[in-house]
């Protein structure tokens, strides 16, 4: 089964809904809460990411009887050095995005914590594609 | 213990998501970045914030807590009015600051 879901760049006022559709939909399927609420951190940090940083992009979500495969894809600035990204801490968040509780550089690590793979592949001035693997089995 | 038995132990007044109040309180996270409550908070949490927008019930409303409440005072947007009522999610405030509301619902939970 596949699933796509749009994201606006910039637009704090609809960060989350993607995430949310998405589970709405795994609850439907029956998929374990536990499995869920994992793949919900990822998905939201990753979502957030894209409204904070990119000029829009899309999740789609592909679930088979083993995994649930999401891929983050945006049209943005890229990341140009996803090693310090990924470190706990590290934000490029304007000032604006972090005084509303957001860009204290614990996005990424969310995501990899909850993601049993992840994939980041990024190209300055292009953007940033995001892998997020959930196994189901 | 039920949202309801925290409002009426701890004074706390109601800003919104009514029909939410009988949800059932397991534990409380005290957080103003939503990351950290994102990756930490648990299903049944109060969470204490001083946050007041909109974001905080996407957050609230994804990671199900019981309830937000906000200290000091503060009331929530306009939008987060509005969606505490879409997502039945309650939010509550308060005249205490963090310190005082973390200490007494710690007490009262962990009773």
């Amino acid at each position: 089964m596949k699933f796509k879901y749009e994201i606006e760049g910039g637009n704090f006022s609809k960060a989350g809904n993607a995430s949310s559709a998405v589970k709405k939909i795994l609850k439907q399927l029956n998929v374990p809460p536990a499995t869920i609420k994992k793949l919900v951190v990822a998905l939201y940090e990753g979502e957030v990411n894209v409204v904070a940083h990119a000029w829009n992009g899309c999740i789609y979500v592909d679930i088979d009887p083993d995994r649930i495969f999401v891929t983050i894809e945006d049209e943005g600035p890229g990341i140009p050095d996803i090693g310090q990204a990924m470190q706990e801490g590290y934000s490029t968040a304007s000032q604006a995005v972090r005084e509303m509780g957001f860009g204290a550089g614990m996005g990424l690590p969310n995501m990899k914590k909850n993601a049993d793979l992840l994939n980041i592949k990024s190209e300055v001035g292009k953007g940033t594609t995001v892998e997020i693997t959930t196994l189901l089995k | 213990m039920t949202v309801n038995d925290v409002i009426k132990s701890l004074g706390l007044s109601v800003f919104g998501g009514e029909k939410g109040l009988s949800r059932e309180v397991t534990g409380g996270y005290v957080s103003d970045l939503l990351s950290d409550v994102m990756g930490n908070a648990s299903e049944g949490d109060v969470w204490a914030t001083l946050q007041t927008h909109k974001n905080v019930m996407a957050v609230a409303s994804l990671k199900e807590v019981a309830a937000v409440i906000l200290v000091k005072g503060l009331k929530p947007d306009e939008d987060m009015l509005e969606q505490s009522n879409e997502e039945d999610v309650p939010v509550l405030g308060t005249e205490m600051e963090t310190f005082e509301l973390a200490g007494r619902l710690y007490g009262l939970i962990k009773k």
